[in-house]
């Protein structure tokens, strides 16, 4: 078992035949992940390492049966992107595009509601399920397969953890990147039940930043519906007011969205909150008793 | 993107929003010349920096004397402001603005912003106009009155008259409804078409003529949105910004000046924004913020480098990288070629961790440069803050 994506997840890459789009597509199918299809408007008939490249996403769909998308167009198409998958059928989105303007993500999550479409992302490392499929831009050797799900807004900061939680033994089930933009798909607090209802997840390590109030929401969830132990650490209590830090969710406006707060509120929903990064391995070691 | 608040006032009379007649002035001679076009019992000179508490840091001058605006504009030009909001360097004036006085009878406080909870558009109203919006969420919650738009269909009539009513305009002035729900209509448009990411008015004034009009006006863009608006871009004035970080900009990489004296260069924001605050549980204090992104290569190590060392502040450097898709013997090689061309005399720790971390270690450990390698985050700050001493 594991969450949102396993061995038999069929992917398509959009934009596959970009710089990004081919190395990563060759790297997922390297790990192990099934990418059965590219798509580059105007390139179908082309391959790339052995992926066929179709016109558009319904061609994919209907051509290879892929369920799921990974994105790496540029930011000004992306919306389009996103929709198009959507449109084409495909339940989970995985975009890894970095940029894309807020309002244009405004848009896409309203259009997106109420349909059986799952959006992760954007400006996220991906979704990684050990030893089954890499859908994201994650080196997959660091990871190793084990018992602690992942879920956070950063990319190097995740494998940070990773490489903790593998070095010392543990290991992890699924790794979910969220991403650090202020409108995503997914939060915090759709995959926590994911992790909660998962038999192989015995511990939940969420990683937060200043911004926004999605670690405050995930706390408020943990405290009602989480019984599995949950270690995080939020990135940024050195962070000035009134500045992006590098993503665009990064920013504390104000007086409101400071790591003091989140970790305060997750402190309150019996999270094991660590103020060093380079001890979040040990916490979940703790957590365990181990 | 921050601009000046008569840019944003021009952006505002574009869509429809009743504005006081006004236009940015840079030298006496054309204050003169626009008091005498401007036919107004009352003048107001205000300087244009990007920071609020203008007002009582004797930024904002208001006369009811023609002969007397120029002597403003020599008196404001090139006077440095200190508000709360500038830190205490304080910012210097190089624009104002002047325009005409108003009759204010009430004052209101209106913006729109994305509710990051929703992903939906949402306006901000209170009728404590004037006053700091966080200080009136603070004290009176009751106060502030949201509505948020729906983005599938836009600014519609009945979102206006919610928050019209919920205000109160129908015990304050009557005629103001219908301009007040055209106004909001416009304030959307704004917002959506110029991919802003908050628009506000502070005090949006009602007069004793029953008018609407928008006395202070703040607009920030959408980083991400700049590159559909050449308009917007404009707009840009560097005199506001940082110039290590307008430097680090045109190389691509992701910058923040901070006060502390430990200098750091990290890939990734999420390990930049740890790797900061583990430098202070270390005992001292990070001197900026510093993403080099995922392709980091010889020359953005380089350029990271020049940007740290131009930090009069800077006492150490800390370099550390995950490597992912990025491998750290190139990484390695990257610090070793910058460290040729830029001459570095202050203490460097570097961390390598992740692909090929051994080799890039082993490379830096046989390159002769004066450096310490670690592995672990914690050692690496433990060494660097010991290397440069504690802070003060």
């Amino acid at each position: 078992m594991s969450i949102l994506v396993n061995k038999n997840t069929r992917v398509v890459v959009q934009g596959i035949t970009g710089k990004e789009g081919s190395f990563h597509a060759t790297q997922c199918k390297a790990y192990g992940t099934k990418v059965v299809a590219g798509v580059t408007p105007g390139k179908a008939g082309q391959e790339v390492e052995g992926i066929p490249v179709f016109n558009t996403v319904a061609d994919a769909v209907k051509k290879t049966e892929c369920d799921t998308s990974l994105i790496f167009v540029p930011p000004p198409f992306c919306a389009d992107a996103i929709l198009e998958a959507a449109d084409a059928g495909i339940k989970l989105v995985i975009c890894i595009t970095e940029g894309i303007p807020v309002n244009d993500m405004v848009k896409v999550k309203r259009a997106l509601r109420g349909r059986d479409v799952r959006l992760i992302g954007p400006n996220c490392p991906g979704v990684i399920t050990v030893d089954e499929a890499k859908i994201g831009i994650m080196p997959g050797f660091i990871h190793k397969k084990g018992i602690v799900g992942v879920v956070s807004r950063s990319g190097t900061l995740t494998y940070e953890a990773v490489h903790q939680l593998s070095t010392l033994g543990l290991g992890e089930t699924t790794c979910v990147g969220i991403g650090g933009d202020p409108v995503n798909g997914t939060g915090f607090v759709d995959v926590l039940p994911l992790f909660e209802k998962d038999p192989e997840t015995q511990v939940i390590v969420m990683i937060g930043e200043i911004g926004g109030d999605a670690e405050e929401k995930a706390a408020e969830f943990i405290k009602k519906h989480v019984k599995k132990p949950v270690v995080s650490f939020i990135a940024g209590i050195t962070a000035p007011p009134g500045r992006r830090m590098g993503h665009a969710g990064a920013i504390i406006s104000g007086g409101k969205g400071t790591a003091t707060e989140k970790m305060k509120a997750l402190e309150a929903a019996g999270v094991r909150v660590v103020k060093n990064p380079a001890e979040i391995g040990n916490a979940v070691k703790k957590a365990l008793g181990r | 993107m921050n601009v000046h608040e008569f840019q944003a006032k021009s952006l505002f009379a574009q869509f429809g929003v009743p504005v006081p007649h006004g236009k940015e002035i840079t030298s006496p001679d054309a204050a003169t010349a626009w008091a005498n076009e401007l036919n107004t019992p009352v003048f107001v000179v205000k300087a244009q920096i990007h920071a609020g508490g203008r007002g009582k840091a004797g930024g904002v001058k208001i006369t009811k004397d023609k002969g007397a605006v120029a002597g403003f504009v020599k008196e404001l030009i090139g006077k440095t402001l200190v508000t709360h909001q500038t830190g205490p360097k304080g910012r210097t004036v190089y624009r104002l603005l002047m325009e005409e006085g108003a009759n204010i009878a009430k004052e209101l406080y209106l913006s729109i912003l994305v509710d990051r909870d929703t992903g939906w558009p949402t306006f901000i109203a209170s009728t404590e106009g004037g006053m700091e919006i966080e200080e009136v969420a603070a004290h009176t919650p009751e106060k502030i009155i949201k509505e948020a738009i729906d983005p599938a269909v836009g600014f519609q009539g009945h979102n206006g008259r919610n928050v019209a009513f919920a205000l109160g305009l129908q015990n304050i002035e009557p005629a103001v409804i219908n301009p007040f729900v055209k106004l909001l209509d416009s304030l959307y448009r704004l917002f959506m078409e110029k991919n802003a990411a908050l628009v506000e008015i502070n005090p949006l004034i009602i007069t004793k003529e029953k008018t609407l009009v928008a006395l202070d006006g703040k607009v920030s863009f959408d980083d991400n949105g700049l590159f559909k608006h050449e308009d917007v871009q404009k707009m840009r004035d560097l005199n506001e910004e940082e110039p290590l970080e307008i430097e680090a900009t045109a190389s691509n990489l992701n910058y923040v000046k901070l006060d502390g004296n430990i200098g750091c260069m990290v890939n990734g924001a999420g390990l930049a924004m740890a790797t900061m605050d583990v430098i202070k549980l270390a005992g001292s204090e990070p001197a900026n913020f510093l993403d080099v992104g995922g392709g980091a290569t010889k020359d953005t190590v380089a350029a990271g480098f020049r940007i740290l060392l131009k930090d009069p502040n800077v006492k150490g450097i800390f370099i550390n990288i995950f490597g992912g898709i990025v491998r750290c013997e190139r990484i390695a090689h990257g610090v070793i070629e910058a460290a040729k061309e830029v001459k570095i005399a202050v203490p460097l720790v570097v961390r390598l961790q992740g692909t090929n971390a051994e080799e890039g270690r082993k490379l830096l450990a046989e390159s002769g440069l004066k450096l310490e390698v670690a592995n672990d985050l914690w050692e690496a700050a433990q060494k660097i803050v010991k290397l440069t001493g504690k802070a003060a």
